[in-house]
């Protein structure tokens, strides 16, 4: 008998295969092109603004969907905590109707962060329950990009707690096509209650001029959060002449290690700062780590709100930060910072759960008193009613987080931020911890 | 593309060669922990026709059981850097002996459970039955993360977690200490001169101008090759090996021979898993994160190893490993950093379309 020859056309077919799939997979992760997935599932306009069924008429149903397995889900407890409270301060009613909430998740625990199979699910969902009048969320900007074509279309109001991405709303600094793109039925239907990424990058980039930094490297998750904030900031640099080391760089987040990218950077650049747009999900820890490997402990890094969670802190591990100076900025202000109304949900929230809030768990809370706001000024169970009610929302402060308004595009327009360094806590366990607030300098 | 590598290359040229070198070895490391993993899938390929897709998650559940064994220690990420040298010595020691033991013993378990009952099947259901281990692995995993605790704290199960650094990143070159000091994170002063260059301008200039071979560059090195010496070792010259390679070549003549070939596969699974287990140690040591996530990504490097240097054949998927390991690494220092992955399956395609075989598929005819 002869040798025994494997069957390479298996293995043949079996690389390809494998290839086309992490090829694909790599394109994908961008999230830009949502209408392909999402259109053949949304039902016509008409239909879908007055469902058939016309369910109950004194209840009123507002769901959220936020990433609640994987990673993020420490953040997205806090602001499910925070949704809940706003909604039972108000007793679960608004007037004549009941208000009932449900949580949606759009992770999976496979994946570990949102998937637009998920999102895209959630939203059809949403829109075809007919006591559906609210959609809390999403909590990745990548995931509002799939589901807002599909809500924009029945006319539901999204009111996200912690989407930053400009293409969203606003067309200047914005990818070509943005926002009109989610907007298929020309209208608008998208608020947030954060300040977006053209104000997070530019301040990000004052601060690191603050702290001395002459010479910056840039690197993005090639995500649209993360691409997009690194390139707003890159702008800024070149605005306030703070030297750019390279062009700004992609990486492929599912590597185990950006050892060789880190070698590169200090022997070619040794920047005074490294800038990187992208989330704990996608390979910011690692960053943190493979520069204490290679021996950029002296270069800052400063990484965007998407890191500001424990997930980012452990990813890295606590001992990198006794040796990297690392700062976080965060599309608003930490929980201990908040004055006012915002000390007292802080309060609340300890006592009602028992624990601390993570920084997001504010922004939930807002976005549940702006629902309420929307029904009690739209005064009747109908979308796109609701819609327009929360777009007119001005000098708003039933909420905690001061005074402020909606503008044309859904933007609130607070525009403070703060940033934070990671360090001991009391306890002795590494935490962020508040370094100052930051506005915007025009 | 690459022309604008070509002029990357030459801008870089603050002793341009002596950062290729350190890149090369930069790759040669990681390419050595990818052929660590790659002898898992050949040897069982060799011998069963199978391939064993678990084999990666396999190793990403020995980095798990490294990073139990480390708090059962009580050495977490936060206390690493201030536990003595004997301490981490003796960590590594444990984690050197349990885990391969662990991944062992999983590994010849599954292959007892699961393919051994498929064994007359056709090649397409076992293969499958992988798939779904695999699967099985990675939900163990999910569940595993969550349930070692750090620092007191749970943690989400998806997310990544560092694993304790234990091995000093300290460059070997730059001062002749005594072994002692090879596996303590010492507080090293070298760093001070990365950017004061007004108050340290000499450290500065001899800091790049050295090249740098950590500890933690050598222990991946003292552990991959004595452990594919005894490999090579094991299957030339002992009577199992010999009975192994009659078995890959025709296990029906090998067993008229009178060799059990049932007990030669479990033998060939335990070693496999051995190997895979010394691979997650290292490598945990190494990278320094684990999620349940590591076992697809560096298990699917592993397989392309493989079938690079001729699936079946032990020093193929050596090669292939450090193929692989010097193709990311050189590709994400001279062209873009995140078109490693495609390099890596652009390679192996090229390699399939003009040498079906793999690189070393066709010379040897024995195949373990």
């Amino acid at each position: 008998m002869t040798v025994k020859k494997p069957n390479w056309q298996i293995f043949s077919a079996l690389g390809i295969c494998l290839t086309l799939s992490v090829l694909i997979t790599g394109c994908d992760s961008g999230g830009s092109k949502p209408s392909a997935a999402t259109k053949a599932s949304t039902p016509s306009t008409a239909e879908a603004v007055n469902p058939s069924g016309l369910g109950n008429p004194d209840v009123i149903k507002i769901v959220s969907s936020l990433p609640r397995t994987g990673s993020a889900k420490g953040q997205t407890d806090t602001i499910v905590n925070g949704i809940r409270m706003a909604f039972e301060e108000a007793g679960n009613k608004v007037g004549s109707f009941k208000i009932e909430y449900e949580d949606l998740d759009d992770a999976t625990a496979a994946d570990g962060k949102w998937t637009p199979e998920r999102e895209t699910a959630n939203a059809n969902k949403a829109i075809q329950d007919p006591d559906v009048m609210i959609f809390l969320g999403p909590y990745n900007s990548g995931a509002a990009s799939t589901s807002m074509p599909i809500l924009n279309k029945a006319s539901l109001l999204m009111v996200s707690p912690a989407c930053t991405a400009i293409g969203l709303t606003k067309k200047e600094g914005a990818e070509p096509g943005e926002p009109e793109k989610y907007r298929p039925a020309g209208t608008i239907n998208f608020t947030r209650v954060v300040p977006a990424d053209d104000i997070q990058g530019p301040v990000a980039a004052d601060f690191a001029k603050s702290k001395g930094v002459k010479t910056v490297c840039i690197l993005d998750d090639n995500e649209v959060y993360g691409k997009g904030l690194a390139t707003i900031f890159k702008d800024r640099c070149e605005e306030i002449q703070l030297k750019v080391l390279g062009k700004q760089e992609s990486i492929d987040y599912k590597q185990s290690d950006f050892r060789t990218l880190m070698k590169r950077i200090k022997n070619q650049f040794n920047p005074d700062c490294i800038y990187f747009g992208g989330t704990s999900q996608t390979g910011a820890g690692q960053i943190a780590k493979d520069m204490v490997a290679e021996g950029l402990e002296k270069t800052i890094l400063i990484i965007p709100d998407g890191c500001y969670e424990a997930a980012f802190i452990q990813a890295a591990g606590a001992d990198v930060f006794k040796k990297l100076t690392c700062y976080c900025t965060f599309g608003g202000m930490p929980p201990d910072q908040l004055k006012g109304k915002g000390a007292e949900f802080v309060a609340n929230y300890k006592k009602r759960f028992n624990a601390d809030p993570e920084g997001y768990a504010v922004y939930g809370y807002e976005c549940g008193k702006v629902a309420l706001e929307a029904i009690k000024k739209a005064g009747k169970k109908d979308r796109a009613a609701i819609t327009q009610a929360a777009l007119s929302i001005k000098d708003f402060k039933d909420g905690a987080l001061g005074t402020w308004s909606f503008d044309k595009n859904g933007d609130t327009t607070s525009t403070t931020l703060s940033i934070s360094t990671i360090k001991p806590n009391a306890k002795g366990t590494m935490d962020f911890d508040f370094v100052k607030l930051l506005e915007l300098q025009k | 593309m690459i022309l604008d590598s070509m002029t990357l290359f030459a801008a870089s040229d603050s002793g341009g060669l002596q950062m290729f070198f350190q890149y090369c070895l930069g790759g040669l490391i990681i390419g050595m922990l990818y052929a660590l993993i790659a002898l898992g899938y050949t040897m069982v390929y060799g011998i069963v026709e199978l391939i064993n897709f678990a084999h990666g998650d396999l190793f990403m559940l020995g980095t798990f059981m490294a990073l139990t064994l480390l708090s059962l220690m009580g050495i977490s990420v936060s206390t690493a850097g201030e536990i003595s040298t004997s301490k981490a010595a003796l960590a590594i020691a444990v984690m050197m002996i349990v885990v391969p033991l662990f991944c062992a013993t999983l590994n010849v378990a599954v292959d007892k459970v699961v393919y051994r009952p498929l064994r007359s099947a056709p090649k397409l259901a076992p293969l499958v039955s992988a798939i779904g281990v695999s699967f099985c692995f990675m939900n163990i995993g999910l569940f595993w993360n969550a349930a070692v605790y750090e620092d007191g704290r749970a943690v989400p199960a998806a997310s990544q977690r560092a694993f304790p650094n234990i091995v000093s990143n300290e460059n070997i070159l730059e001062r002749s200490s005594p072994v002692e000091e090879a596996v303590t994170t010492a507080k090293s002063d070298k760093s001070d001169s990365a950017k004061d260059s007004k108050s340290k301008p000499t450290i500065k200039a001899k800091e790049e101008s050295k090249f740098r071979i950590t500890w933690k560059d050598a222990m991946v090195i003292a552990v991959t090759i004595p452990s594919m010496i005894f490999l090579t070792w094991f299957v030339k010259f002992t009577q199992t090996g010999k009975a192994m390679r009659a078995t890959a070549q025709n296990p029906t003549a090998a067993r008229l021979m009178g060799i059990n070939v049932d007990r030669v596969i479990a033998t060939t699974f335990l070693i496999g898993g051995a190997l895979g287990g010394v691979g997650s140690v290292t490598y945990a040591l190494y990278i320094n994160t684990t999620s349940y996530q590591v076992g697809f990504q560096n298990g699917l490097y592993a397989f392309t190893a493989a079938v690079l240097g001729g699936i079946g054949n032990i020093p193929g998927a050596v090669l292939g490993g450090i193929i692989i390991g010097l193709v990311r690494s050189l590709g994400s220092a001279y062209i873009d950093e995140k078109w490693t992955s495609a390099f890596v399956f652009a390679i192996l395609i090229l390699i399939l379309v003009f040498r079906p075989t793999g690189l070393l598929g066709s010379r040897t005819r024995e195949k373990v």
